[in-house]
């Protein structure tokens, strides 16, 4: 089920059992009883799949509401601006920070994710590709900015200020020095799309991506 | 004009009683061989502390919650009160089946020292003259209220608490606690409070404290030897610090401008309005159950409260690995302690990698909404002290 702090996936990127795939598979990446900072937690559904891993589970999340609904079903989730409040934790807090369908709703991407690196070991971030092949025909041809299943909103009601392509986030983990231990693009269905496949295709037919980066050197 | 001033009763203080001998409450005893090391250099001894438990110590001893009360509040926290006769001031929050559940914890609740319902306070008789103690009794911080309870624990037998949770003064008390004794708090609930008194909030009690002063009842901290009563300006500190605790859009959906009893103005200083009747009547009854120098001795404990001053500080240096799990709570319209109070709390316990919770509940009763009816509340409480529970095996 939709939540109300849950806006930016549709149905069809969820399991039988209602789970959200991008959540599944970034679950996967991440080790048992590890210390998890989740950025932009929503209603908490990662921090209680994590929770069945024994990991070490903090939130951040903007709206109130979605941050009293994780405190109330005893998740450690503070209200909190990614944009503003990852300053305050020190430096390798965490082994891992996620950054789950939030990057592109944050006002400076980059810094976001600068932060993320130095917070935590490893970082995870989950986004939905611009560069798919539907929203590129719909801006070819409908010549409008594209909606879809899983991103809904008008250009003008729309939180997501800093949509980018999974080659676009491809650049930036280089710009901030960070290296790639996986990525992994899924389809609408959310069904991974096959490993062998080179980044141009992934791009088109990845309808969000999750990579999992870490500090070089 | 005799109807425009407040009418204050003359009958006997109960709480002169309470402050010796308290009723319905729990005693525990301190020789003169285990003194208080208060923070102003004093050692208080012989003294004590009355308090109040509910529910059963589980044969491991893990499951005490410590519930630290609020200025005017007392151990009377989920049961009648001897002197007013009235609910416990935390029935809300806990009993059995309530978010602190009385049939899973084991809730203490002490009187803090230097107030005056049977813990060692002004009002109390000092033994070495007899007397009551009046402004001879030394000045009390919120560590040392924090201090007094950690010996109460080691008296009762408890090494680590499960869980220590209060609001406003009693919010205080948690953060030193978990500052202090980080190893004996596994779950810290500060509610509606900071780590530091703001200059507002000093100004304001300095108001109470003047009041009080201000009423010649109050013979120069000496109305208990003499058999005097400051009342009226007890009352009107009340009703100051009343008007804290409220917010402007509770006050006015409460309230509004509406007259008590009365259809047009009287020309006159009477309580024409509701609200000023209401003010009176807060003002009237706390009185009868509050020791005036208790008032000046728990809002200095506030004023001086400053819990990164103790650490150089740097906040974050009160928390360094802490292995406390913190759920910080605040108020929309608390404008005695806003937000962005506890937010400072949870940012210096983020600086520390502390495990916490924090929700800003939205309400429009201002700082005192901690004791009423505000189910997200409850739901957020119950659900941070759930997990916790499941944490530490209850």
């Amino acid at each position: 089920m939709l939540t109300r702090t849950d806006r930016t996936m549709a149905q069809a990127a969820r399991t039988p059992g209602g789970a959200r795939v991008d959540l599944l598979v970034m679950a996967e990446m991440i080790g048992r009883g590890a210390k998890v900072l989740d950025v932009g937690c929503g209603d908490g559904e990662l921090l209680k799949l994590l929770e069945r891993k024994g990991v070490d589970g903090r939130g951040i999340e903007l709206s109130r509401d979605g941050v009293n609904e994780c405190v109330a079903k005893g998740l450690a989730v503070i209200q909190g601006d990614a944009d503003t409040d990852l300053s305050d934790y020190p430096n390798d807090a965490f082994d891992y920070v996620i950054l789950s369908q939030t990057l592109q709703a944050t006002r400076h991407p980059r810094q976001v994710l600068e932060h993320m690196l130095r917070i935590g070991r490893q970082a995870v971030v989950s986004f939905p590709n611009f560069g798919h092949w539907r929203i590129r025909l719909q801006l070819m041809f409908g010549g409008r900015m594209p909606r879809t299943d899983n991103l809904p909103e008008t250009w003008y009601d729309t939180p997501n200020i800093h949509f980018c392509t999974i080659k676009d986030f491809h650049q930036l983990t280089s710009v901030v020095g960070a290296r790639i231990e996986r990525a992994v693009a899924l389809n609408a269905w959310g069904t991974p799309l096959r490993l062998n496949a080179p980044w141009w295709f992934w791009n088109l037919f990845g309808e969000q991506a999750v990579f999992l980066l870490s500090r070089r050197g | 004009m005799a109807e425009a001033e407040l009418s204050v009763s003359d009958k006997p203080r109960d709480s002169v009683r309470e402050a010796d001998n308290p009723r319905q409450s729990l005693l525990a005893r301190f020789a003169a061989d285990q003194p208080l090391k208060l923070d102003c250099g004093v050692d208080l001894a012989p003294f004590q502390i009355a308090y109040k438990t509910y529910g059963t110590l589980n044969r491991t001893r893990t499951n005490a919650v410590l519930v630290c009360h609020a200025l005017t509040g007392d151990q009377h926290v989920a049961s009648e009160h001897p002197v007013t006769g009235k609910p416990g001031w935390w029935e809300t929050m806990v009993g059995p089946g309530k978010p602190i559940d009385t049939d899973r914890y084991f809730v203490i609740c002490p009187n803090v020292v230097g107030a005056c319902m049977g813990t060692s306070g002004p009002s109390s008789t000092d033994s070495k003259t007899g007397k009551p103690w009046g402004l001879d009794f030394p000045v009390i911080t919120i560590r040392d209220m924090v201090r007094a309870q950690a010996m109460l624990l080691d008296h009762i037998g408890i090494g680590s608490l499960f869980a220590v949770a209060g609001g406003s003064m009693g919010g205080m008390q948690v953060l030193q606690w978990a500052a202090s004794y980080p190893d004996r708090v596994f779950a810290a609930l500060p509610i509606a409070c900071a780590t530091r008194h703001s200059a507002q909030n000093i100004a304001f009690h300095e108001v109470g404290r003047q009041a009080v002063m201000a009423d010649p009842e109050w013979r120069g901290g000496r109305y208990l030897l003499e058999g005097a009563n400051p009342r009226r300006g007890l009352a009107v500190a009340r009703m100051g610090a009343h008007i804290t605790y409220l917010s402007d859009a509770a006050l006015h959906r409460k309230f509004g401008r509406r007259f008590q009893d009365r259809s047009n103005p009287t020309f006159s200083f009477d309580a024409d309005f509701e609200v000023e009747s209401y003010l009176r009547h807060q003002g009237i009854s706390f009185v009868e159950r509050f020791d005036a120098n208790s008032y000046l001795y728990l809002t200095r404990a506030m004023d001086y409260f400053d819990l990164a001053a103790d650490v150089d500080g740097v906040l974050a240096n009160a928390f360094k690995g802490t292995p406390t799990r913190f759920c910080v709570i605040s108020f929309t319209s608390d404008w005695l302690f806003p937000t962005s109070e506890s937010r400072a709390i949870v940012h210096a316990l983020n600086a520390s990698s502390a495990r916490v919770s924090f929700a800003e509940i939205v309400t429009d009763k201002g700082h005192d909404a901690f004791l009423l009816e505000e189910p997200e509340l409850f739901a957020i409480v119950r659900g941070f002290l759930d997990s916790a529970g499941k944490a530490r095996g209850l």
